[in-house]
């Protein structure tokens, strides 16, 4: 009796151990691994090199709405859409940043190209996006003043 | 002449249609960061907070009365500050919550002031309760008690302070909020005695600020500029801090509250 | 395990479902000085992920430069009353929280 007992403990200890970890792992097994590489990278170019885009070419259908001047760097709001077609993925990167790349967002079936997002600014700064569709690389970018407010905060 | 830490700067240096730009685009700025705001998160935990049970009383404050009956709180921000009969002062939201810890939970002055203010790695008690309780008056006039002699002593020496001159810079509140067309930088500052300025910061505080990343209410207000004016520092929930806040409060009464969002 | 709450809402709209989702988060980039004088260690958000019933639908890579307290707005298609959307993140110290909405 002890020894089944003892059993069925071992192997339910088991299974809620195993549980907890399948309860964790779809996030961490479904989420796009972090490109560490590229979002190391200290300037704009070898952060987008990191993400695997080299060319690129300024598209108009590629919408950055976003104030000209941020009171605060600590959160500046950028709304990005893209309107070309067959966009699976955005970038940020904040060219004056110390480390660039700010995000890549992949989107597929189901969502919009578009994301709103706060960034932070250290300096005054164009901010780029840039969509992937189609296998080709497009580029837009805004200038972004980033001032300190009021008495220093 | 003194030289100032921050000078109110003229906008001699900005052309007029530059200083246009600058304003509307400034103005985009306060309008997207406020389109969702992390206040919503610190109004959840203010929930939370005035369902939780504390002090020697083991009860929570949800029988606080803010002024429109005990546990009513749709509308109550709205309604403040004003006068209680019970506690036969005018009070504003935090002197009233203090009030409350006090008399309903228990516990001592002393203990409930510890930490008015928070960071923003631990956030105060104040804080969430006063996101939560004002989040309850979203959409409503701010209608602040003005009938009562109290509540009229209080704006009259809300007013004075507000004009009152003193400290290390001989400074007053109307040093920085008393003439049109100062800015500090690139804030353009509010004429606060005027209702046209005074409705619409009225109407945002308290709020998620993005200066110090985190939920500020006004009495913290109150205390940082006493401080930025270098002057001594207020006592928390003081008549002098509630007269003040009355007078800013009914100057710039009538407006829907559209709060608690965030502001620079 | 989350710093504070996570709130989020899913409306549907003609051209799209509006979903907003409000993270508590430090963000710290790890080149800040704390209190005591010491760099306060990066703790930020590195994936971010949204789900329709289940599925993934936007799958996203984020840094410290994304401001404390995360404000995200996305847009899905496609979709109808009563879709349940997740949105989940996972942070570079192995940490993780959700939320979930019904589409209204």
């Amino acid at each position: 009796m002890d020894h089944d007992r003892r059993t069925l403990l071992k192997r339910a200890a088991g299974a809620a151990a195993v549980l907890a970890v399948a309860l964790l792992e779809p996030m961490r097994a479904l989420a796009a691994a972090w490109n560490k590489e590229a979002f190391a990278a200290k300037n704009p170019s070898d952060a987008l090199k990191g993400i695997g885009i080299a060319d690129t070419v300024a598209s108009n259908d590629l919408l950055i709405d976003a104030p000209q001047i941020a009171e605060n760097g600590a959160v500046v709001p950028v709304e990005i859409t893209s309107n070309i077609p067959n966009t699976t993925s955005i970038a940020v990167v904040i060219d004056k940043n110390p480390f660039p790349l700010a995000g890549k967002f992949d989107f597929m079936e189901g969502a919009l190209p578009f994301v709103k997002v706060n960034l932070k600014m250290g300096e005054t700064s164009a901010v780029r996006v840039v969509a992937t569709a189609g296998g080709r690389n497009y580029v837009a970018s805004k200038d972004i003043k980033v001032t300190i407010g009021g008495c220093g905060g | 002449m003194r030289i100032v830490l921050c000078t109110a700067v003229f906008a001699a240096a900005l052309s007029p249609a530059l200083a246009q730009d600058a304003k509307t685009e400034i103005q985009k700025y306060q309008r997207m960061i406020n389109e969702d705001s992390p206040a919503e998160l610190y109004a959840i935990e203010g929930e939370t907070l005035w369902k939780k049970k504390a002090g020697p009383r083991n009860v929570s404050l949800e029988q606080c009365d803010l002024g429109l009956g005990p546990g009513v709180l749709k509308g109550a921000y709205a309604r403040l500050p004003r006068y209680f009969p019970d506690a036969d002062r005018v009070m504003d939201l935090e002197t009233r919550l203090l009030y409350c810890m006090t008399t309903l939970q228990g516990r001592t002055h002393e203990e409930a002031t510890k930490r008015v203010f928070g960071n923003d790695d631990q956030p105060s008690e104040m804080e969430y309760l006063s996101a939560y309780v004002a989040s309850q008056s979203r959409g409503m006039k701010m209608e602040p008690g003005t009938t009562h002699p109290k509540e009229k002593a209080a704006f009259e020496l809300g007013r004075e302070l507000f004009f009152h001159r003193a400290g290390t810079w001989d400074f007053s509140c109307a040093s920085c909020h008393g003439t049109e067309g100062q800015r500090i930088r690139m804030q353009d500052l509010p004429v606060l005695y005027k209702p046209a300025y005074a409705r619409h910061v009225i109407a945002t505080w308290p709020a998620y600020r993005v200066s110090n990343s985190q939920f500020k209410t006004m009495q913290w207000r109150v205390n940082d500029c006493y401080r930025q004016m270098r002057m001594p520092e207020p006592t928390f929930g003081s008549d002098a801090t509630v007269a003040l806040i009355t007078f800013l409060t009914v100057t710039g009464e009538g407006e829907p509250y559209a709060g608690p969002g965030t502001k620079r | 395990m989350a710093t504070g709450p996570m709130k989020m809402r899913a409306t549907l709209g003609q051209a799209y479902t509006d979903v907003r989702v409000l993270m508590s988060h430090p963000m710290e980039t790890g080149q800040r000085k704390g209190p005591d004088g010491n760099l306060v260690p990066a703790h930020f958000i590195q994936n971010v992920t949204v789900k329709v019933n289940g599925k993934v639908v936007v799958d996203g890579q984020i840094s410290q430069a994304v401001s404390r307290n995360p404000v995200f707005s996305f847009r899905l298609k496609g979709g109808a009353k009563g879709d349940k959307i997740e949105v989940s993140w996972l942070d570079n110290k192995g940490e993780t929280d959700s939320a979930e909405a019904t589409v209204a």
